[in-house]
């Protein structure tokens, strides 16, 4: 039996193989669509073929007569359910199935159950509906005109996120007041960039999926959903049907990818529920990837200008960014949220005066929300951009340009330009190390000696400063918590650690993670405060009958806070057992030290009690009676930092263009990212190299296009591609370590990084190759075909 | 046809996929649906020992082949060298790939048990994996080409750079 | 993922294969084009006869004056088949371009040229190397040449009562060489082709004496770049002679415009590859 895989002994900071991996390698891993309860039902949804239209009738009688089919639904019968719970919703929820009007290609308009997946679908084309098209909003420009609307009698003005600094109103005239005096000077420069930062599609492997019982006698939901909010779903249920929280069981299995996208309830999981009461039988509704873009939400979605004014020798005098973010065609649940996350680093790393707004537009297109990094890929794409034009225009290296504005080295709270406290940043010396590992001066003489053989290399950097670990709760009365789903919890974390009676270790967490390897960084969390081994923790998560309150896995937020939550309740169960074996031991509680084995007294490694036996005793209470300590081995803790944490680092791309045909290869790929603490060096290089292909991804192949008319071209992976191997080099990653202050751990997070980082970079190298022929700026994607007519555009 | 040393037969719709019997007939739910194109190859497994996307195949096409699943990799409850790689390099995070993709890279080793680094991407270029960037799936594959060749695997990335 | 009810056979001979076709019914080899268009419903065939159980039909043979590839060889074996290599080494390469492992593994070069997709790789190929297609059907056996096969987006020169049963390529004599170049959707090599040509050509004495261009990718089918290859011959295949050679690249074709490219950068794209996949078959003789 050769099952076992290469250990370290170290807990916290050590690389642990994944505990989660034999199963999943060995195709035992159980997903959504791998449950199949005897008697299940299949559903398909017949969609919208136009972008905005009225709906005259709909004919389901084809449909209902056909083989295998057990119901059709239509608004008229879920209207008793409401619109689509979400926590921030300003101006348009969404309803469960259209009523009367349809607002983006494909929104669900009837629901087929069926036998099987394929009768569903064949019933579901059987559905006659008479539309009525009307134009569409698809422009961001128009949207924002606000003259044609999405939906009759409200704005398409969503909300406009302004600061400078945030939280003071009067504060932001006179920031642009100060930004306009520099632009009036004469030794100054001012740059502006106006770009596209694209709708991009998330396209976790997993399609999503959801299975819904409903448990007649107890009154009673089992819900399996592929999710990252297992408990928000379970309110959201709860509230929908009007069933306590507590009949709601929802299981989030394994999870293939979210990226932000699972970060939602959806209609299809209500719809599900919905379907399974009514029958009486097991329901499943299994989304198909061309589906996908009309089903599930969408990221990014921004045009934007960004502006820089500063001297001739790379002081920055000022930045302003005016946006509008797209918001789609009806708000789900953080919506018109995510570009205010970006707002959180609007002046990134910085010290000069920012002024920065993004003005939330609806349009006839699916709902965006959180992908990857969630609004602050956006802020970090435009200030990155824009500090590079700058610099380029100057004439001073970009990499010398960022130093000069970088904020100074703090390990006490700093309140950012644009009004927020940062944990504690080190930024130069995290861009010194990427200058050094990169050896910048020698890819620079690399790169101008391509040139000089007429080739066209290129290098990128960007540095950045984001904003995650969400926390603390008092962010709930800026609309951050689950309140509307009956949940009212900011964003705090949970953790129960106990101790069995077999010295074994049971852990319950409240996050919902999607390959981010909790069950074995939590068990090296736990290893670390009480010595037992990992092999012997078993941590459990994503499943509401385990735990009570859990906000689940987004934002990077698990192990700084959920984490932590952990971490204080492994503390408190150490401080027992040390008590437990110092009665039996009957030594000083001070003096015992806890190990693999179990507890000794400190310097007398033969004075020793095994943690079989400490936790024997712990479950039976007489046996502590005389030491005043209560039966139990277990603790339960609930974590509220008191600020979020605020990651940074810096990255460089090196890329070669074959200017006949566009064509961008990426050469080399370097990041020096500081998340504070590391518990598993191996998993945050994981996370680092993921998140940096999803910012490759958005930089130069993804993009997700509605035509003018709102329909969406992009659908199918054939229209949409994803990053593959043959696309990129191996990744060159390094580190600095500034912990942070908000937690015991110091621990930042690490899951968004390095998307926030990337895009830009990479689009900076392009720029940097292309600089020789005049070439200033190219959208993304940067495909061969707009890098190509940027050339000519630029060679006139 | 046979699927993983065993013997089944069923009479199943021509519109039934091969990737739809495997899952839904023989419930080996190892082998994954992630699109419909067969672009992410979540659905590769070995026909005839070729690899091959099980949704671009009609169930009745498999009529009389000699199929290996995800199921089938281990054996004796040893590990194959790839699914080891995979675990002692990282190369799977939320694991739903991970079953087709270790079907074409050991297909890919198969027939060159010392692919370059350009191989091996290009090896797994029918597969696509969201949260890895491959890297660490490149590195897995490298770990298992060492040992099927009986040599000492590279060492991994932490202990090369400080990450 | 679930196509429409069809109905299916598997005949062991061609014969019964010629006798099953009819107007509704398709032709499947290894399904690699066929069954995404079913799965997504955008294509609905009454009756598919696979004529994967047929034997005779998955060898390259060498016949002489030409090499014959048969309509289950698959693009794997297209790809590293050494007559191929040998003989028609654009179309290797281009089977080596096609799809992934896993779609060279099952699809077949036939198949693929049947498909007429015009972002296919192996049809500019065929046009290139002179391939002569053979569609079997009952009533006997046509012989299209390459040239004349692909008529329009996803149509063929196949009557649905046909079999593309074979392409026969002229083997290659001295100073011959062929070549394909391309440039895929996502950039370098990867994925369908934006545009991409396939060249051969012919020297001797130090001039090119003959010459056949396929472009693919850029319009509604794959088509011979017939003012390619005439402004070529007679010249001494300088780099100044292809470029200008290839500034013909697309006559008569009409250029499409999609989401990979303009009409202008695709006619531009269609002479960078033309003149690129020229130097490599010289380079190749």
């Amino acid at each position: 039996m050769t099952m076992t895989a290469t250990q370290t002994t170290s807990a916290l900071g050590g690389v642990v193989r994944r505990r989660e991996d034999p199963a999943l390698i060995q195709g035992r891993g159980k997903y959504v669509d791998d449950i199949a309860p005897v008697g299940t039902l299949h559903v398909a949804f017949a969609r919208s073929p136009y972008a905005n239209a009225r709906i005259n009738s709909i004919d389901t009688t084809a449909a209902k007569n056909a083989e295998g089919v057990a119901a059709v639904y239509t608004h008229e019968d879920v209207a008793h359910l409401g619109d689509l719970i979400a926590q921030v919703v300003v101006a348009k929820a969404r309803p469960l199935l259209a009523n009367g009007m349809v607002k983006h290609v494909g929104e669900a308009v009837a629901m087929v159950v069926a036998e099987s997946p394929a009768l569903a679908r064949d019933a579901a084309e059987l559905i006659d509906v008479d539309y009525e098209p009307l134009p569409a909003v698809i422009d961001l420009k128009e949207a924002a005109a606000d003259e044609k609307k999405v939906h009759d009698g409200i704005s398409n003005v969503v909300v406009a996120w302004e600061a400078g600094p945030f939280g003071d109103p009067d504060g932001i005239a006179q920031t642009r007041q100060t930004i306009a005096d520099a632009k009036a000077l004469d030794d100054t420069v001012t740059v502006s960039i106006e770009a596209v930062n694209q709708r991009l599609i998330p396209v976790p492997i997993e399609p999503r999926s959801v299975l819904a019982e409903w448990n007649l006698g107890y009154g009673r939901f089992e819900v399996y959903s592929s999710t990252q909010i297992p408990h928000a779903l379970a309110g959201a249920i709860g509230k929908t049907f009007d069933v306590p929280s507590n009949q709601v069981r929802v299981v989030a299995p394994e999870v293939g990818g979210g990226f932000g996208c699972k970060l939602n309830v959806y209609n299809d999981e209500i719809l599900t529920c919905f379907a399974a009461r009514e029958l009486g039988r097991p329901v499943k509704w299994t989304e198909t990837r061309r589906e996908a873009p009309s089903s599930t939400i969408h990221g990014r979605g921004w045009v934007a200008t960004a502006t820089v004014v500063g001297t001739k020798d790379g002081e920055i005098l000022g930045y302003e960014l005016e946006a509008i973010a797209d918001m789609g065609a009806y708000e789900q649940n953080f919506t018109a949220a995510i570009p205010f996350l970006g707002l959180f680093v609007g002046s990134g790393q910085y010290k000069f005066p920012t002024y920065w707004k993004a003005t939330c537009v609806l349009t006839n297109t699916m709902t965006t929300d959180a992908y990857r990094g969630a609004g602050r890929p956006e802020a970090a794409y435009y200030l990155e951009r824009v500090i590079d034009a700058y610099a380029r225009e100057i004439g001073v290296d970009p990499v010398v340009v960022r130093k000069k504005n970088f904020l100074d080295k703090f390990d006490e709270a700093v309140v950012s330009p644009i009004g927020f406290a940062l944990d504690t940043g080190d930024y130069a010396t995290n861009l010194d190390k990427l200058v050094e590992v990169a050896d910048y001066e020698g890819l620079k003489a690399e790169r101008d000696k391509a040139r000089a053989e007429g080739r066209h290399v290129g290098i990128g950097v960007s540095t950045y400063c984001e904003v995650c670990g969400f926390a603390p709760t008092g962010l709930s009365e800026l609309g951050f918590s689950w309140a509307t789903y009956g949940l009212p919890a900011g964003f705090s974390g949970s953790g129960l650690v106990r101790v069995n009676p077999d010295a074994t270790v049971t852990v319950v967490i409240g996050t919902g993670p999607t390959g981010q390897g909790h069950q074995t960084t939590w068990a090296q969390i736990v290893s670390d405060r009480l010595g037992i081994p990992v092999g012997r923790i078993r941590v459990m998560h994503g499943d509401t009958n385990d735990s009570p309150m859990g906000i689940g896995t987004f934002g990077s937020r698990s192990a700084a806070v959920d984490g932590s939550a952990t971490y204080e309740a492994a503390g408190r169960v150490a401080e027992k057992a040390r008590a437990i074996a110092a009665h039996l031991l009957e030594a000083s509680a001070e003096d015992i030290e806890l190990d693999a084995d179990g507890a000794h007294v400190a310097g007398s490694p033969d004075s020793s009690v095994a943690w079989g036996d400490i936790a024997s005793a712990a479950y039976l209470p007489y046996k502590l009676a005389d030491a005043g300590l209560e039966g139990g081995l277990e603790a339960s803790v609930i974590f509220d930092p008191p600020n979020a944490t605020w990651p940074f680092g810096a990255h460089l791309a090196m890329v070669e263009v074959d200017v006949d045909t566009g064509n961008v290869k990426l050469l080399r790929y370097i990041t020096v990212d500081d998340c504070g603490n590391v518990i598993n060096p191996m998993i945050v290089a994981g996370q680092v190299h993921g998140g940096v292909t999803q910012g490759i991804g958005q930089a130069m192949f993804e993009d997700a296009i509605y035509d003018s008319d709102g329909n969406m071209l992009t659908a199918s992976l054939f229209d949409y591609p994803i990053p593959g191997a043959s696309d990129l080099p191996s990744y060159e990653l390094h580190s600095t370590v500034t912990p942070t202050n908000v937690n015991p751990m110091g621990v930042k997070g690490i899951g968004e990084a390095g998307t926030i980082g990337s895009a830009q970079t990479v689009v900076n190298a392009v720029v940097d190759a292309l600089s020789p022929l005049g070439v200033k700026h190219i959208d993304m994607p940067l495909r061969p075909k707009r890098v190509w007519a940027a050339i000519q555009e630029a060679r006139g | 046809m046979t699927v993983n040393g065993r013997s089944v037969s069923a009479d199943v719709e021509p519109r039934t996929l091969l990737l739809h019997f495997i899952r839904d007939h023989l419930r080996h739910t190892g082998t994954h649906v992630g699109c419909e194109t067969g672009y992410c190859g979540a659905c590769t497994i070995h026909v005839d020992g070729k690899a091959v996307k099980s949704c671009t195949m009609l169930a009745v096409q498999a009529d009389g082949a000699n199929i290996t699943t995800i199921e089938g990799m281990a054996s004796n409850g040893e590990l194959h060298p790839v699914q080891e790689g995979f675990w002692e390099r990282h190369g799977l995070q939320c694991g739903f790939c991970t079953p087709g993709m270790i079907m074409s890279a050991s297909a890919l080793l198969a027939d060159n048990n010392n692919p370059s680094e350009d191989e091996i991407r290009h090896g797994i270029e029918g597969n696509l994996c969201r949260c890895t960037g491959y890297h660490n799936i490149v590195r897995a594959v490298e770990y298992a080409g060492a040992k099927m060749r009986g040599e000492e695997p590279p060492p991994p990335d932490w202990e090369r750079g400080d990450r | 993922m679930y196509p429409r009810q069809f109905d299916y056979v598997a005949p062991t001979s061609l014969d019964e294969a010629l006798s099953a076709l009819g107007e509704d019914s398709k032709v499947m080899a290894g399904g690699m084009s066929l069954l995404p268009l079913m799965k997504m419903r955008l294509f609905s065939p009454g009756l598919i006869v696979d004529i994967g159980r047929i034997g005779g039909l998955d060898g390259v043979v060498d016949n002489g004056d030409h090499i014959e590839i048969g309509a289950l060889v698959r693009h794997a074996t297209t790809a590293s088949n050494d007559l191929v290599a040998q003989h028609a080494a654009a179309l290797a390469t281009a089977a080596s371009l096609t799809g992934d492992v896993q779609v060279r593994n099952r699809g077949t070069t036939c198949g693929a040229l049947a498909h007429a997709d015009v972002a296919a790789d192996q049809t500019a190929a065929a046009i290139a190397c002179g391939a002569v297609m053979v569609a079997r059907s009952a009533s006997g056996t046509r012989e299209i040449p390459a040239s004349e096969f692909f008529v329009d987006s996803l149509t063929s020169a196949l009557n649905p009562e046909e079999i593309l049963t074979s392409i026969r390529i002229p083997k290659a004599g001295p100073g011959e060489g062929s070549a394909y170049d391309k440039l895929g959707r996502r950039g370098g090599h990867s994925d369908y082709a934006v545009a991409g040509a396939a060249a051969w050509v012919k020297k001797s004495n130090g001039s090119i004496e003959d010459a056949r261009i396929g472009v693919t990718g850029v319009g509604t089918r794959a088509t011979l770049a017939q003012g390619v290859a005439e402004a070529l011959i007679g010249t001494d295949g300088s780099d100044e002679a292809i470029k200008a050679a290839a500034e013909r690249a697309v006559e008569g074709v009409t250029v499409l415009e999609d989401l990979y490219g303009s009409e202008e950068y695709k006619t531009h794209l269609a002479k960078v590859f033309t003149a690129r996949a020229i130097k490599a078959a010289l380079a190749a003789t």
